[in-house]
């Protein structure tokens, strides 16, 4: 009970720390670091919440390949980040300001939360002990969420689409395959007979 | 067994963090995207919360489906931010006035 609660307040805690961090660091490369704590902290959490099939998603997903993809950008972009970072004090105050209102009307609508009386009522699919966390997760993102689930895959493919055509360009001085002059090369042209004489060469 | 209430207060004190970058890093493009995905990830801790302290698993899907939207807006944003690179030589959000809006 007790490591419970002390894993609970380690994993919060370097998630706050992390998205701090990431937030005021002056080097990019360190804010992806900081992001990539945050994301494994909040993966654990996820696993002290029972969510396990979520908590492996996230760090394959997104310490996989999202945190790796703004790695590549940040070391690819050659932008000079000092002068970037030297006007953010002057953002400080404003900044501030708006984080502490946000905090302070948030605890003030926490202050008055509880759960609805139709709360338990409301719930769609009861987990049940039967099946583990990814089978169950399974047995109704098949079922129930089917078409969703299939919607989420064109976003990914619209996604991956966009980003190419984004980034992709052409070279003028790169040599390339055209394949349709290679189909239609006539083999009676591309083959030529010649007598060569001994000693004279072409 | 830990409150739901201290995994609400941690999710909303990373979404606060999220939305203090955006206002604090006015000038890079790249951070403003990563303040938005930890903005993201406290709205996943407090559905998986929810889910798990309401036994109901639909938390989970939804989640998952955040995921999935978060890595296509991850991957759009930072193609974007590539080919504005190349064309203006910064990613300075005060820059972007190509189309005068």
């Amino acid at each position: 009970m007790n490591i419970l609660i002390i894993t609970f307040y380690l994993f919060s805690l370097s998630a706050i720390a992390g998205g701090l961090m990431t937030v005021i660091s002056r080097n990019p490369v360190h804010s992806v670091l900081w992001l990539i704590l945050a994301f494994i902290s909040s993966a654990g959490l996820f696993v002290l919440l029972g969510a396990e099939f979520l908590a492996m998603l996230l760090i394959i997903v997104y310490v996989g390949a999202v945190a790796v993809l703004f790695l590549f950008v940040v070391m690819m972009l050659d932008v000079d980040f000092s002068t970037l970072k030297a006007e953010m004090a002057g953002y400080l105050p404003i900044a501030l300001l708006i984080g502490v209102v946000l905090v302070m009307q948030l605890g003030m609508a926490f202050g008055v939360w509880s759960y609805a009386e139709t709360a338990l009522g409301a719930r769609e699919v009861l987990a049940n002990s039967e099946h583990h966390n990814t089978k169950a997760l399974g047995l109704i993102l098949y079922d129930r969420y089917f078409i969703l689930f299939q919607l989420s895959g064109l976003i990914l493919l619209v996604a991956m689409i966009g980003a190419i055509v984004l980034t992709l360009r052409h070279r003028k001085n790169v040599k390339r395959q055209n394949i349709l002059s290679q189909i239609y090369r006539d083999p009676d042209k591309s083959v030529e007979i010649r007598d060569v004489k001994p000693g004279q060469g072409l | 067994m830990i409150g739901i209430e201290h995994y609400l207060t941690t999710a909303s004190i990373l979404f606060v963090i999220g939305i203090f970058g955006l206002f604090l890093n006015r000038k890079n493009v790249i951070i403003l995207l990563m303040s938005i995905e930890l903005m993201l990830l406290a709205v996943n801790i407090n559905l998986v919360a929810f889910s798990s302290y309401l036994g109901d698993l639909v938390g989970q899907v939804f989640t998952l489906f955040i995921l999935t939207v978060a890595a296509a807006e991850a991957a759009i944003g930072l193609a974007i931010i590539v080919s504005f690179f190349r064309n203006r030589g910064t990613i300075a959000v005060e820059d972007v006035n190509v189309m005068k809006g």
